[in-house]
């Protein structure tokens, strides 16, 4: 297809990726008054963003890496704007909630682990403290009736929420529209070459030129960064998930392994925080993860399952997000995390107006450099 | 609207004069049908002139049979108190109650009964 079709033949910025993140930063620039590309590939991709269990979720983010933790609670905090926004500027609803999440805990062990890795949090003097409580059975029971005499306690935070992650990329690609922007599927990246004061992205589709640049191309990072001098050393993590049946509302709260959609289907799920069930694939996984569930909320087991799925995360080597940026030449970005529905309201909010304005990453995104995986291990 | 071809072929191929299918009976939200032994409930339902058979938990559109083969969930009924049943996976048996599935399944209303 000839150039000369679009509407647009050198928009002001090309995003790389049309999953949520990509979608997410896409927003925030075509919001900022810019004209916006959105490449994506075709339904062969990966899609993380099709395989996530969709939770806004602070209470163990970051706990190691305090500017994490910030960049989380601020990311919570702008989804209420993100999700007004679009709701105002499509009439989509992404089913965004803030209703408190809780972790529930089989055993005291459980417990003790969590309460040491929030104190430590808490007692070092550049935490960015949030609010969260430790609650034995009985206070449990008080705020979720349902669960089972199994449960020994949970963390819970009121900062933890939950959205509908098909929605919300329903939404933000509405939205780009809207703002004039386009978004490209079948357009899968495979040359980028800097040229002048730009970049010009080849596929079997042709090519397309623009000043600025963001590679939100999720496991395709690690291939596409290097063409224009930065690194996403990004590898697949399986996550499995388990959706039951529709059924009446019972569970407003989101839970780390379990949430009930606005719709009324159940998600069963794992999450990167839980890493114990990383080394076990196939049903083994699958099982463990309903037997939990049952054990948490003894009424589960009437249900049926409708379907289960698997999808790969985009993960570092130390499980935070990759944010890196050029130093010289024209300016190209690249974003590479594994929660990227956790991330949607400050990628879209604050990352891409960033972008837009001042061609740089914000500076509290200095420690998410790949940079940091060059130190030598002794 | 529907119709067993059943009774058509056997007349065109069969050549002993096969004895007629057993008739089943069952009640759809309290009406009284009559099916064929080896219908699933789907296959009752349509041949009895039922088109909708449920409402989304969404939307409540009505919805009915489409499939028939276990994929689409939309002809999703509650068979003898249990709701969400796939009618064109639950073979017909005789005295069946069958109702229409009023949005999302009450797991509730069983935890009461135990």
């Amino acid at each position: 297809m000839s150039a000369s079709e679009y509407n647009m033949t050198e928009p002001d910025s090309i995003v790389v990726g049309g999953g949520i993140v990509g979608a997410s930063i896409a927003f925030g620039l075509a919001r900022s008054g810019e004209r916006v590309v959105l490449l994506d590939e075709g339904d062969v991709a990966f899609r993380a963003s099709r395989g996530n269990f969709a939770l806004v979720w602070v209470q163990s983010k970051g706990l190691a890496l305090p500017p994490y933790a910030a960049w989380t609670q601020q990311s919570a905090r702008e989804w209420h704007d993100l999700a007004r926004i679009l709701s105002d500027e499509t009439g989509v609803d992404v089913a965004h909630s803030q209703p408190g999440g809780f972790t529930l805990c089989l055993s005291q062990k459980e417990v003790d682990a969590r309460l040491d890795k929030l104190t430590r949090f808490h007692n070092r003097p550049d935490a960015p403290h949030f609010p969260y409580e430790i609650l034995d059975h009985d206070e449990v029971k008080k705020r979720l009736p349902d669960i089972g005499d199994e449960v020994v306690g949970a963390v819970y935070s009121p900062l933890d929420g939950h959205a509908n992650p098909l929605l919300l990329m329903r939404a933000l690609h509405s939205y780009l529209g809207v703002k004039g922007g386009e978004y490209r599927p079948g357009h899968a990246v495979d040359a980028i070459a800097v040229e002048g004061d730009g970049f010009r992205l080849k596929g079997a589709w042709g090519e397309l030129r623009a000043a600025k640049l963001i590679l939100a191309a999720g496991l395709g990072n690690a291939r596409l960064a290097p063409m224009v001098g930065l690194e996403a050393p990004v590898k697949p993590s399986r996550g499995q998930l388990i959706v039951t049946e529709k059924t009446s509302p019972f569970l407003c709260n989101p839970l780390v392994t379990i949430r009930q959609t606005n719709e009324g289907g159940v998600l069963i799920g794992d999450s990167k925080e839980e890493a114990g069930f990383e080394n076990i694939t196939g049903t083994g996984v699958l099982s463990i993860m309903a037997e939990r569930a049952f054990r948490m909320f003894p009424k589960l087991r009437h249900l049926n399952v409708v379907r289960t799925w698997s999808a790969l995360r985009v993960m570092s080597a130390d499980g935070f997000p990759i944010y890196d940026q050029t130093h010289s030449g024209p300016p190209a970005f690249v974003t590479s995390c594994h929660s990227g529905i956790t991330l949607a309201g400050v990628h879209a909010m604050t990352l891409a107006p960033t972008l837009s304005r001042s061609a740089r990453l914000p500076e509290i995104l200095a420690p998410f450099t790949p940079k940091r995986f060059h130190v030598p291990a002794h | 609207m529907f119709r067993p071809i059943s009774d058509e072929l056997r007349q065109a191929t069969s050549h002993d004069g096969s004895p007629s299918v057993r008739a089943v009976g069952f009640t759809f939200d309290g009406r009284r049908m009559t099916a064929r032994a080896g219908d699933t409930v789907a296959a009752a339902l349509l041949v009895n002139g039922v088109a909708a058979c449920r409402e989304t938990p969404v939307s409540a559109a009505r919805r009915g049979p489409y499939c028939l083969m276990g994929v689409c969930f939309d002809c999703l009924v509650v068979i003898d108190g249990v709701g969400n049943r796939q009618a064109c996976l639950t073979p017909l048996r005789e005295g069946m109650a069958v109702e229409t599935q009023h949005g999302a399944r009450d797991i509730g209303a069983l935890e009461r009964d135990e």
